[in-house]
């Protein structure tokens, strides 16, 4: 790389010198600074990763730094452990509730921000972007007296209707509020991400089909929604995944009986990482990234099968 | 096609009604999950704790003179949260520079490599470091080395690495959109005037980054200041922050008025020192478009 820098300066120059200059050899320098830099970045970002699958073979039978050679038996013990299929339910539903309700209240509410005023519009973008930036912890202890102080008004008076035998109905923290309080954030980040793909959309088209006397509901189902539908599949992976691995607003809101996998893997921690720790982190990776990649692939086949252009929607909602 | 051509009054409304409908799931969230949880919180910051944790109405200050009096998280955040933010930019920004330099093909594989991990689980990247930083791993190597027990675990070092470990893509990406955008030939215009290296990054790259070093330390920032799963894993309990404080509050103590008054406080402190920032920066910038005129 060095080589084909200097070489290209000495062609812009009048006179190639023999010698190097020194602001030739300061860019090589530099050059090389920003190589070295990306590639320890890289390392640093995926290291992790690599250690908790790596580590999740480990066929030791206790320890988990001490390798024993390659197994399976982690993965198979993980797989049979009741609580963790339990979790391992309990998070695929919830994330695939979510992601749901967030992707189709997000769809709606970008699809209606576009018909009102302006300043309607920018009250509704403040609460959007405070629910995304403003600290998890906060949404999480802010949901959780919400979701108590419904509670403890609610089962007072439940108590007293009693509809047909046993146990009046009794109202418990659960699968519900977690699902209540990852729907916020969500239908934000999809918002997010329609809007930004309505923004780019091409409107003739909408226009063209209005003047060949298309109603409306054909016109979105025909030309808009269409469009939009790769913003929407990626909305709804990111909030998919998103449900499905947090653990702060989830450890505030859960109930008895909602333990989620990340629950299930932190509360392990505090005894020290296991093997079978890492077998179930290593699960819940593969998992995700196969979502997430998975949905992506898609996107683009979709993408290049109706000629929309292949974006790369699971960028960020940022920016 | 009747509705074309119907009255006029009614297809309005009937456009207004759809509009209505379109928005009320997202209004609906945001009022009860968003808006009406935190005015609680206020109202639970006044208010005294009940027999079992609970609360009872109130009106007092006692639960925001305890944040007075114990201010230790508060200021340990805020630094923490400063340093993260700038080792942050630190790292991110020759990466981002990288990346935005970069081939357009190679550049979208970079990108997608930096935001893999980023949707990969926070919790389980962050606990890796238990195993790396551990016992076994750096932190006896090192200790094996001097031959003295040195703990990496538990010290606010660790807690930085986590933050500079899972913050860091929020840094880069602002960054990279804004690199992207720089237009080469102001580089090499800066050169052929004769500028060297330095004065050519301060006087022209710097003010066309500074939207993107901005967005990306709030983002980083503001997160930043609540954050409680890295101190509690990488920190070992030791490393005590907001996030712990309000975590112990609600979860174990359920002391819930407390915990709702070092929320507010968060909250203040959050808005304050973006508005502060914001001002700052703002400042810093226009003065030194000036001294370029």
């Amino acid at each position: 790389m060095s080589a084909i820098a200097s070489s290209g300066k000495a062609a812009v120059a009048p006179a190639p010198k023999p010698s190097k200059t020194a602001r030739d050899r300061t860019s090589a320098a530099v050059e090389f600074f920003f190589r070295a830099e990306a590639l320890l970045v890289y390392v640093f970002l995926f290291l992790p990763i690599v250690i908790v699958v790596v580590f999740s073979f480990n066929g030791t039978s206790r320890n988990v730094e001490n390798w024993q050679g390659v197994s399976l038996r982690w993965y198979q013990a993980a797989l049979a452990d009741s609580s963790i299929q339990k979790a391992l339910w309990n998070s695929a539903t919830i994330a695939l509730i979510n992601g749901i309700l967030a992707t189709t209240f997000g769809t709606m509410a970008a699809l209606g921000l576009q018909r009102v005023h302006s300043r309607f519009r920018l009250a509704f973008d403040a609460l959007t972007y405070i629910s995304i930036i403003i600290p998890e912890i906060v949404i999480a202890l802010a949901s959780l007296i919400l979701f108590a102080t419904f509670r403890d008004i609610a089962n007072p008076i439940l108590a007293t209707v009693q509809i047909g035998p046993g146990k009046p109905f009794h109202i418990q923290l659960g699968q519900w509020s977690i699902i209540a309080a990852h729907v916020l954030f969500n239908t934000s980040l999809v918002l997010l991400l329609v809007r930004a793909r309505l923004s780019g959309m091409d409107r003739t088209l909408v226009e063209a089909s209005g003047d060949l006397f298309a109603t409306p509901w054909r016109t979105f189902r025909q030309i808009t929604f269409p469009q939009l539908l790769p913003a929407i599949v990626a909305g709804f992976l990111l909030a998919f995944t998103f449900s499905f691995d947090d653990y702060v607003i989830t450890s505030f809101v859960s109930g008895p009986g909602s333990q989620t996998l990340p629950l299930y893997i932190y509360g392990q921690t505090k005894q020290g990482i296991t093997p079978l720790t890492n077998a179930v982190a290593a699960l819940m990776l593969v998992l995700t990234l196969g979502v997430l990649l998975g949905g992506q692939y898609l996107i683009n086949r979709q993408g290049r099968r109706s000629g929309l252009g292949d974006d790369n929607p699971i960028g960020l909602p940022t920016a | 096609m009747a509705t074309d051509t119907g009255q006029p009054a009614q297809r309005r409304r009937r456009a207004s009604l759809l509009t209505a409908a379109l928005l009320a799931p997202a209004s609906f969230w945001y009022l009860f999950l968003l808006v009406i949880p935190i005015a609680l919180v206020a109202i639970y910051s006044v208010g005294e704790r009940g027999e079992d944790g609970g609360y009872l109405p109130g009106f007092t200050g006692a639960n925001y003179q305890i944040v007075f009096d114990r201010p230790a998280p508060f200021i340990l955040s805020l630094e923490l949260a400063i340093i993260g933010t700038v080792l942050c930019a630190i790292v991110a920004f020759p990466l981002a520079y990288f990346i935005a330099t970069r081939v357009t093909k190679r550049k979208a594989i970079l990108i997608i490599l930096l935001v893999i991990p980023f949707w990969t689980s926070f919790l389980i990247r962050t606990i890796a470091w238990l195993t790396i930083l551990g016992p076994r791993g750096i932190g006896g190597f090192v200790s094996d080395l001097t031959g003295q027990d040195i703990q990496i675990l538990g010290t606010p070092a660790a807690v930085l690495l986590g933050i500079v470990y899972n913050y860091l893509p929020l840094m880069v990406f602002p960054l990279f959109v804004t690199l992207e955008r720089l237009d080469r030939t102001l580089l090499e215009a800066s050169k052929d005037l004769g500028a060297a290296r330095w004065p050519t990054f301060r006087q022209v790259t710097l003010p066309i980054v500074w939207p993107g070093l901005i967005t990306g330390s709030i983002l980083v920032f503001i997160p930043l200041m609540g954050e409680y799963v890295i101190p509690s894993i990488l920190g070992r309990g030791k490393v005590f922050l907001i996030g712990n404080v309000l975590q112990l509050d609600f979860l174990s103590s359920r002391d819930w008025p407390a915990g709702s008054a070092k929320a507010v406080v968060l909250i203040v402190i959050m808005l304050v020192s973006i508005t502060f920032y914001l001002w700052i920066t703002n400042r810093g910038r226009r003065g030194r478009e000036v001294s370029v005129l």
